[in-house]
């Protein structure tokens, strides 16, 4: 499953997303973040379940400060979707696979 | 069809707060194969884990000299459920059925999301309470933009910023505590002069120099349009306004019980508390059991709640040897 999860810094981000051809689920986490911590198996699922057609992008935000600002992150887990190395999309807060799917279907 | 739904089980335990996995570990010590309907992961306090997962440092659960983390405690208990054999379902009950025998309790596969039907004899109810919020129309608004249910995962946003803490029990200060890791200061609004907060908290916010508090006083609007830019209070004494200027907005003035599920088939009190009998988890059906906050506006505390998830348990397995032998 490791394939399918991308680590992003603030010397990565832009050259990763725009080179990325799938979609890009970027998760703002941090290792302090119950949560975050509770959706990270989620996300790999649905990842693995995708059959390599979405990327994870893991964002620390303790180590990134810069993208979280840049995103406007004031609440973590925050995911926001990439396509074309654009945003498409944002979900903030921890969810159940169900309702991440339901809101991230229309993008993939 | 779910294995589950063909053959009824012993004991089902929907919720898993302290009260649950202690009923969990206890009936599972005793054979009964539970089986824990946990959950499913949100930012909220209904969450696998409970209210406790957004505890920062748990400091009365004895047996821990220096405290411990919500999440941790929570976790080892689940792992030392999970020991004795306790099965975990990571999903959410939709709707239960307490009318006839066996029990039945719905809730979608954690993967496909369909709905499954599981029957048990006996039903620990344990699904706590939640936060209640303002009910403010700028509140869902600006939840995650400034308004918080989580200071423990919220809190690194507001360094250097301005935060207020609205409510004045346990919980309020001791978000207001957390939160001075982080804000320049925070300011705990409060409804009345006094704080209903156990004396070592309040001893230990008195003294926090960041800690400032505005008596008398509720919220009546929320300022800003994308972020939050500050309150508008009004004092209940004076009738006077005013307003204050901060950027993070934590909410804790209290707890309402989750108990929507059972509204028609388990006595409840005015509040939607569940009653359970007089020393006992029973309530008005015969083979459900309630523990922990969801019947226990009095005390709410972790080892209390964790206590009735062991009368819980020891009620269902007498329950159910009782009703093997009539």
């Amino acid at each position: 499953m490791a394939q399918h999860e991308l680590t992003l810094t603030d010397q990565t981000f832009d050259e990763e997303i725009k080179a990325a051809t799938d979609p890009v689920l970027v998760d703002f986490w941090a290792e302090w973040c119950g949560p975050c911590k509770m959706i990270a198996p989620v996300l790999k699922e649905i990842a693995a379940d995708q059959d390599g057609k979405l990327l994870i992008g893991k964002v620390n935000i303790d180590e990134n400060l810069d993208l979280a600002r840049r995103f406007e992150v004031m609440s973590i887990p925050t995911l926001i979707l990439f396509k074309d190395g654009e945003p498409q999309t944002r979900i903030i807060g921890a969810k159940g696979k169900g309702q991440l799917l339901q809101e991230l279907h229309p993008y993939l | 069809m779910n294995s589950s739904a063909l053959s009824p089980r012993d004991v089902i335990v929907i919720g898993s707060g302290p009260a649950g996995l202690t009923a969990a570990i206890y009936a599972a010590r005793a054979n009964l194969s539970p089986l824990v309907i946990e959950g499913e992961p949100s930012s909220t306090s209904d969450q696998p884990g409970g209210q406790l997962m957004l505890t920062s440092e748990i400091e009365n659960f004895p047996g821990f000299v220096e405290g411990l983390a919500g999440p941790e405690l929570m976790s080892n208990m689940r792992a030392q459920a999970t020991r004795f054999g306790a099965e975990f379902l990571t999903t959410k009950v939709t709707r239960v059925d307490f009318s006839s025998r066996p029990l039945r309790v719905w809730a979608p596969d954690p993967s496909t999301g369909e709905e499954v039907e599981h029957q048990s004899r006996a039903v620990i109810v344990s699904t706590g309470a939640r936060s209640l919020m303002l009910g403010l129309p700028a509140e869902e608004r600006l939840l995650s933009r400034g308004v918080s249910t989580c200071a423990t995962c919220d809190g690194f946003f507001f360094r250097g910023q301005d935060i207020a803490v609205i409510g004045g029990g346990d919980s309020a200060l001791e978000e207001a505590l957390f939160l001075t890791k982080f804000g320049e200061t925070v300011t705990i609004v409060h409804r009345r002069k006094e704080l209903r907060a156990s004396k070592i908290m309040q001893d230990r916010a008195f003294k926090n120099p960041k800690i400032r508090f505005v008596w008398d006083s509720v919220v009546t609007d929320i300022a800003g349009g994308s972020k939050v830019e500050g309150l508008h209070l009004r004092n209940v004494v004076t009738g006077e306004e005013s307003f204050l200027p901060v950027t993070g907005v934590f909410v804790a003035i209290g707890h309402a019980p989750n108990t929507d599920l059972f509204v028609g088939q388990l006595d409840m009190d005015a509040a939607g508390y569940l009653v359970t009998a007089p020393d006992s988890t029973t309530t008005n059906v015969p083979g459900v059991f309630a523990c922990g906050d969801v019947q226990d506006h009095t005390y709410r505390q972790a080892i209390t709640a964790a206590g009735s998830g062991c009368m819980a348990s020891i009620d269902a397995e007498r329950w159910l040897e009782a009703a093997l032998t009539d």
